[in-house]
């Protein structure tokens, strides 16, 4: 598979759409499985590694699946394409740098469904929606899940469920998370306070790509940690009620913010935009906090020439990996900065001039 | 208290290291103490010959950290350094280690939520399972015997495919 066709979409996940989509960016769950009566990934050795790997792919390509997935070699892949795939959240930063040996992912045209082969599990299954979509993305990955069992025999013990590698996801195996955007609350310095209580309900915080992963842009991922002992529809609800609790939270940080100092939000959001459209030198980093000031100016209506999904593939577009597939060639730090503030740049001056 | 040796009080309280973590304690009189430490070896504490090798491989029996999965070979310790286990089966050779692990983490050790299709619902396979035990031992007090037969099957049938899955 050619993975530049992809580079001008933005996949299921940023599509902007979706139910509470000013707060919510996207919803993904995930199945942790592991075939009987083989060692887990981490300690197989190359043959059996290899049979996995042989036997997922087959049971991916026959199973009866509503889409095609179609399967990419992972150890087969040049470092630029791995990083690729990160970016778009379709594989992890483990399975693409870390993990050796036979190993990659099976997904479908709209990259809403993915399957990672020989992670830290067997089997990692993935569904992604835009917007707040608990009950669609299990309803899903629940069908996939059967379809695949319907060929391979996972292994499950009567008191522990699903068995996994690391006993943190013993159980259901599932781990809902909910991407969301909270720059009212990150202003309002309420964020801390917000996080605090989600600890004591045993739900997790954590940046963009997963853990251990620095929060960027006000994106914050809350997801589950409890797998075993709680079926997965309570842990959804669970999720489902504090995901209720943040966006009447930073809905009403975001009317403070209209109500107080709207000049002063204004001013950030011009100057942000002014920023992207004339940096000749950009991180990642700082383009991540300056279309956050952006994307919550078109929620606030502070501006309104941008189309909400315009920030989204700003957002993907400006990723190192993305960057380079773009410009078509590999680049170092300093021209990675200086090719993001030319494409920044191009992109705003097309916009205006369309908006003209 | 009074003297191990004598009927004097004790003044004395010896602990003598026989092996790491290997410890006896020795209750004295003044007179009794200073005669036991000026003896060459400590007479009632000298632990017979051949139980000074026996004590290492007490000790690794009681060690979780030297047990050892049969099917897939990682030692315990192993998966403390790392975090992760080796086989499926690691789940029921190392259970009484993980019992309070997964007590921690989850705050529960018995899984609710989705099963396999293939595995029939434990709960409903053991009410089966005691419903056609019932019906058998009617059937044979009954002496009904092509009906007990025909249970008996069924109960072995359902009783091979729970040790198979």
């Amino acid at each position: 598979m050619n993975l530049d066709s992809l580079l001008p979409n933005l996949g299921e996940w940023l599509k902007g759409t979706g139910p509470e989509s000013d707060v919510v960016i996207s919803t993904r769950i995930r199945l942790a499985r592991n075939l009987a009566h083989y060692p887990f990934a981490g300690r197989a050795n190359l043959a059996q590694k290899t049979e996995i790997e042989t036997r997922g792919r087959e049971c991916l390509t026959q199973a009866q699946l509503p889409a095609p997935l179609p399967y990419v070699s992972v150890a087969a892949l040049p470092t630029l394409d791995r990083q690729f795939l990160v970016e778009r959240q379709l594989i992890s930063r483990e399975l693409a740098n870390v993990l050796e040996g036979p190993r990659g992912v099976a997904f479908d045209e709209r990259e809403s469904v993915s399957v990672m082969v020989n992670e830290e599990d067997h089997l990692r299954l993935q569904v992604m929606r835009s917007g707040l979509a608990l009950d669609e993305a299990w309803a899903e990955i629940d069908k996939l899940d059967d379809a695949l069992e319907a060929r391979l025999r996972f292994a499950f013990h009567e008191q522990f469920g699903y068995l996994t590698a690391c006993p943190t996801n013993v159980g259901t195996g599932m781990r809902g998370s909910v991407m969301v955007h909270l720059p009212a609350l990150g202003i309002t310095k309420q964020i801390e306070k917000v996080f605090r209580a989600l600890q004591k309900i045993n739900l997790v915080v954590r940046g963009l790509y997963g853990e251990g992963s620095r929060a960027s842009g006000d994106l914050y991922q809350i997801s589950n940690q409890v797998t075993l002992g709680k079926s997965e529809s309570r842990v959804l609800t669970e999720i489902r009620e504090v995901i209720a609790m943040i966006l009447q939270y930073e809905r009403s940080a975001r009317q403070v913010l209209i109500r107080e100092r709207r000049q002063a939000e204004h001013d950030r959001v011009a100057r942000a935009l002014g920023t992207l459209g004339s940096a000749t030198m950009i991180t990642s980093e700082e383009t991540m906090e300056l279309l956050s000031a952006v994307r919550l100016g078109i929620h606030l209506q502070l501006v309104d020439n941008i189309p909400a999904n315009l920030v989204n593939q700003l957002f993907i577009q400006t990723q190192s990996a993305h960057l380079q597939k773009l410009m078509g060639t590999v680049l170092d730090g300093e021209e990675r900065n200086a090719a993001r503030a030319r494409y920044l740049r191009a992109k705003l001056r097309e916009l205006d001039a369309n908006s003209r | 208290m009074k003297c191990q040796r004598c009927p004097k009080p004790v003044s004395f309280h010896i602990t003598e290291v026989i092996a790491p973590n290997q410890y006896e304690e020795v209750h004295l009189c003044e007179e009794c103490g200073r005669k036991y430490l000026n003896e060459p070896f400590p007479v009632k504490a000298t632990p017979p010959a051949q139980a000074v090798p026996s004590i290492p491989t007490e000790h690794a029996v009681n060690d979780p950290s030297a047990k050892q999965c049969e099917v897939c070979g990682l030692k315990f310790v192993e998966f403390r350094n790392s975090g992760r286990l080796g086989c499926p089966d690691d789940y029921d050779e190392f259970r009484e280690d993980l019992l309070p692990l997964l007590e921690s983490i989850h705050g529960d050790t018995k899984h609710l939520g989705k099963t396999p299709r293939r595995v029939p619902k434990p709960s409903a396979k053991k009410a089966e399972l005691s419903q056609l035990r019932k019906r058998l031992s009617r059937a044979v007090s009954d002496e009904a015997y092509e009906e007990a037969a025909r249970l008996r099957d069924q109960i072995k049938a359902l009783e091979d495919y729970d040790q198979h899955s």
